[in-house]
């Protein structure tokens, strides 16, 4: 049999916000046969796509899923849209920023809140962020530079596999002669994971202990280790100092942060806290601190908001300005207090990581998805709609976790409209309701 | 076939020589023509104002550190917020507004064109998504080179050819306009936490100096024709005595092009210091000025400082962390790898501070200093020194000495001794403004043949037209009047339809993006030099194939075409 074989390459993955660029797709007879340089995470979501697609738009009649036509699923969302009092626009992290723009507009058209899956995993980091700044870099400059390279609550091997090997331990550097020997990493823990096990100093602190363990760092730093106690959190005295040391004597420090100090208690006050470090270990050398975004283009979401509306996420036009208040107009918060009465979930699955009562709720007002997969959210939403996946059948910007806008490539004709066509096409038939009313 | 007259316009317009006669202007599609049709829409001007529309060459409006300058400060978010309102959308910001914005308070203000004074080429799709989202504006980006490894190892060799081979194909890869220099060698430096002290002292790593950076990038930018000159900003900005360097800065171009300036100095306010600390700075604009009026090859504008809430946000790295040692505000700071590097933090200038004071008062030295309008730009390197909303302030500080000595009576004291502003008399004309804000803006980024900055057949049909009649208006006296002017348009066209008028923006229409377009001989294509296609797989994070900027970001490009004599 006469196969047709094709491969594309510099694929942008859209899987993690590592945003990997550099794939290579094997296509036998239109269909995805091999994928090369992806880590196994990003090789799945290529190899496993065409098997998971949903055929078309589905509805919720009493128990049972109808197909329906992509008409008449945007005339439902047209119609639940432009109908609610107080509409939620959710999720945003796996599409295009193209979408997200839209998405933001669509918010103030109606009056309903914008807000990404920020809210649920790096926006304590922002808060911090708002209130000390964010001395960051790009990873090519971590790549290149970095002697001393710290994971504080995250766990690149298993969450950004490529993470090592691109931009850090394992990559290639212009300032090291011989990068994997001359680099030393050093991973803070509640618990031995992939990537402590590969660290040259590791240091296991205590569930929660994040915030006391900073300051002890920063008063070292500041040369007042006689205020330090002999263990803080878990944490022996001596080798905080020992790891200060290294963090001074580093020529160029990289600091990567990840949920599991976002998360834990503390919070925001936790990253605010290792901002802080970060400028003091400034007054002595170079060191540079960053977030491992998540989702491929979560921060794009944080991007497009921020230049449209002026905040990062959970923004609420229902007074018709912009109105920013993490923790009262973020989605979790307006789905507790059971306000919104119509659901937009954009690409994300707030199914699977929503606190319950949230979900109770996401499945009582009518919810519109946009996701090509199945998903936990399926399964709370009257309306799903697939549409292209970004990166193998659509194309357009996302923002990698260091801030660099990539351009996803589209290499399949699949037939499947794109989420911004999509969202174009809603925008649009409300707006021009509005017009007529 | 739309047509539109302005009837009764008091015009100015430098570049054709005509100095505020009573004139009718005709539009047909957007372009200026010598005639219209009698039946067509009319606009009475009524002998107010009317100008082309204004130009901003140096403004930090989209693009990655201005983005996270709003990222960062919800509270300067919540410090100018408006609702929709027609086809307005709403807004946020005061210092660093969303893109509509500053896009809205810019039109309301009659300019049409702005050049983003600092685009990373790695991050240039952002500036062009944020460009999109400008729409009342044309829209240039200068593109940064100050920390570019190519450039440093083409000014190693001595190599201009190859310095311009670079250049080139850079600016037509990321759609970039000019050629920014921020801090030159230092951004690089501070990739390892250092600066760079003089333009003498070399890179770290680099065995090149900023001397040589800026001379080999002033001949390349010359060898390209490229529309612009260098656009530089100074080592060593806002250190006490940084003047010296400054000087010898302005003693490196000879007279290279007939059409434009060789060199663009920006925000040369924040560079013409004097004293050796905060505590004994003074002005030397003096020195500076004159050093200027003896080069008829040099542009600058004046980074006035006005006193309030800003927000600072420049690829100068180490400057912006030595800030943060002064001010302890929050920080932030973003390296580009193998380009540049960046820095944010807010600041609040006080006229109780003496040196804010100061830096004030040295702006406006400069402005009243330069004797040629067609030298020096009227910029507050906005937001740094002051959000551009300030403009009209600055323009009534200008034209009036009556408000300029009430203001420095209500300034630090130290100001009068420290500086010669109280001692200067000039006041500026209506037509020097005009200079300033537009005319020279379109000379020195080269872009008159674009139909910018003037009003001659077929130029843009972009004006504005201000409430004040300059024949029956002394500024001298009633400057509170030029300001409220210069405020807010009564009518401003871009492309020959009104925009916006009494301050509303009424509608927009699509804006371009200009952008040089490099043609090269064979001998300089770099993608056969295998030193420069390295960079992309060994030492850049993102694949030479993703890293060009594809055509969906420029739909309304501009190409303008350039090239090397052969
Ligand atoms: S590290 Fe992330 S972006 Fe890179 S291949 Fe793996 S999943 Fe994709």
């Amino acid at each position: 049999m006469f196969h047709i074989e094709d491969k594309v390459r510099h694929i942008v993955c859209p899987y993690c916000g590592c945003l990997c660029d550099d794939i290579l797709v094997e296509l036998t007879d239109g269909r995805i046969s091999g994928v090369e340089n992806a880590c196994t995470l990003g090789a799945h979501k290529f190899l496993d796509d065409a098997d998971n697609r949903l055929k078309g738009p589905i509805m919720r009649k009493g128990d049972q899923w109808v197909d329906i036509s992509y008409e008449e699923a945007i005339a439902y969302a047209v119609q639940t849209l432009s109908e609610a009092d107080r509409p939620l626009l959710y999720g945003w992290s796996g599409c295009v920023t193209e979408t997200q723009a839209i998405g933001a507009h669509l918010a103030e058209l109606i009056g309903g809140v914008v807000d990404s899956t920020t809210s649920v995993c790096h926006g304590p980091s922002i808060l911090a962020i708002q209130e000390v700044g964010h001395p960051g870099c790009t990873l090519g400059q971590v790549k290149n530079r970095a002697d001393t390279i710290i994971y504080w609550g995250s766990n690149p091997i298993e969450a950004h596999p490529r993470h090592l090997s691109r931009y850090t331990n394992y990559a290639d550097a212009y300032f090291l002669h011989n990068a994997f020997r001359e680099r030393k990493v050093i991973v803070f823990d509640v618990r031995k994971t992939a990537t402590s096990e590969i660290a040259s100093e590791f240091v296991q602190l205590e569930q929660g202990g994040d915030y006391h363990v900073l300051s002890a760092l920063r008063a070292i730093v500041r040369g007042r280790e006689d205020v330090v106690p002999d263990m803080v959190a878990g944490v022996p005295k001596s080798q905080l100092i020992r790891v200060a040391e290294m963090c001074k004597k580093a020529k160029f420090g990289a600091l990567f942060f990840g949920v599991g100090v976002t998360m834990t208690g503390g919070k925001y006050k936790n990253i605010r806290n290792a901002i802080e470090f970060v400028d003091e270990l400034n007054r002595h050398t170079k060191w540079t601190i960053s977030p491992m975004r998540g989702h491929s283009n979560v921060y794009g979401s944080n991007e497009v908001f921020t230049w449209i509306t002026g905040y990062p996420y959970a923004v609420d036009y229902a007074r018709g300005i912009a109105f920013y208040n993490p923790g009262e107009t973020t989605a979790v918060d307006i789905l507790a207090r059971k306000e919104a009465d119509a659901a937009l979930i954009m690409a994300s699955d707030p199914g699977a990581h929503f606190p319950r009562t949230c979900c109770e709720h996401l499945a009582k007002i009518p919810t519109i998805l946009f996701d090509p997969y199945p998903s936990a959210t399926t399964h709370l939403c009257t309306v799903q709609i697939p549409c292209a996946v970004n990166g193998i059948d659509a194309a357009g910007t996302a923002y990698r976790m260091d801030g660099i806008p990539i351009r996803t490539r589209k290499f399949l004709e699949t037939g499947y409209p794109t989420d911004t066509s999509l969202m174009h096409e809603i925008y649009e038939q409300i707006r021009e309701r509005k017009e007529h009313v | 076939m739309s047509e539109l007259l302005i009837k009764n316009a008091y015009v100015i317009d430098p570049l054709q020589g005509i100095h505020g006669d009573i004139m009718d202007i005709s539009i047909r599609d957007g372009r200026i023509v010598d005639k219209v049709s009698g039946s067509c829409e009319v606009i009475d001007a009524a002998g107010n104002l009317t100008l082309p529309g204004g130009i901003d060459s140096h403004t930090h409006v989209c693009g990655t550190k201005v983005n996270f300058g709003r990222y960062m400060s919800p509270e300067d978010m919540r410090a100018g917020r408006t609702p929709r309102r027609g086809a307005m959308y709403p807004t946020s910001g005061y210092t660093v507004p969303t893109t509509y914005g500053n896009s809205y308070r810019y039109s309301k203000m009659g300019y049409t064109t702005l050049l983003e004074g600092a685009m990373a080429p790695m991050e240039a799709r952002h500036t062009h998504e944020e460009f999109a989202a400008t729409p009342m504006q044309d829209m240039l980006a200068n593109t940064l080179f100050d920390g570019n490894w190519s450039l440093f190892e083409a000014v190693g060799d001595k190599d201009i050819r190859q310095a311009a081979a670079v250049i080139g194909w850079t600016l037509a890869a990321v759609k970039g306009f000019g050629i920014k220099l921020t801090n030159p060698g230092g951004t690089e430096a501070w990739g390892f936490g250092e600066d760079l002290a003089s333009i003498d002292e070399e890179v770290p790593n680099w065995d090149i100096t900023p001397r040589e950076i800026i001379d080999t990038t002033i001949r390349a930018c010359e060898l390209l024709h490229l529309p612009h000159s260098v656009h530089l900003h100074c080592n060593n900005l806002g250190m006490p005595g940084n003047y010296r360097t400054t000087l010898e800065t302005l003693d490196i171009p000879g007279d290279m092009n007939p059409d434009r300036q060789t060199l663009y100095l920006t925000h040369v306010q924040f560079h013409s210091y004097g004293g050796n600390t905060w505590g004994d700075i003074k002005s030397e604009a003096e020195k500076i000025s004159d050093s200027i009026n003896n080069k008829p090859q040099v542009v600058i504008d004046m980074g006035q400082v006005m006193f309030g809430r800003t927000m600072t946000m420049t690829a100068d790295g180490p400057m912006e962390f030595r800030l943060y040692t002064l001010h302890h505000n929050k920080w932030s700071n973003h390296d580009v790898e193998l380009e540049t590097g960046s820095g944010i933090i807010p600041v609040y200038y006080s006229r109780k501070s003496s040196v804010n004071s100061i830096m004030w008062a040295i702006g406006l030295e400069l402005a009243l200093l330069v004797k040629n309008p067609w030298q020096c730009m009227l910029t507050t390197d906005n937001p740094n020194g002051a959000p551009f909303v300030k403009y009209p302030e600055i323009i009534g500080l200008l034209m009036s000495n009556k408000y300029r000595s009430k203001e420095l009576s209500q300034v630090h004291k130290l100001t009068t001794d420290r500086t010669s502003l109280g001692s200067i008399d000039r006041e500026l004309s209506f037509e020097e403004i005009a200079v300033m804000t537009r005319a020279g803006q379109a000379k020195a980024l080269g872009i008159i043949n674009q139909g910018k900055g003037h009003f001659r057949e077929d130029a843009l049909a972009d004006i504005a037209i201000y409430p004040v009649k300059p024949d029956q208006t002394d500024p001298s006296l009633q400057y509170e009047e030029v300001i409220g002017a210069f405020q807010q348009t009564l009518y401003t066209l871009k492309d020959g339809v009104v925009v916006s008028r009494d301050g509303e923006v009424i509608t927009g229409v699509a804006n371009r993006t200009f952008w040089s377009k490099a043609n090269l001989p064979e001998d300089m294509d770099v993608l056969k030099s295998p030193r420069f296609v390295e960079k992309f797989s060994r030492f850049y994070s993102v694949d030479l194939e993703n890293y060009l900027v594809q055509d969906e970001y420029v739909q309304r490009g501009v190409a303008m075409n350039t090239g090397v004599n052969s």
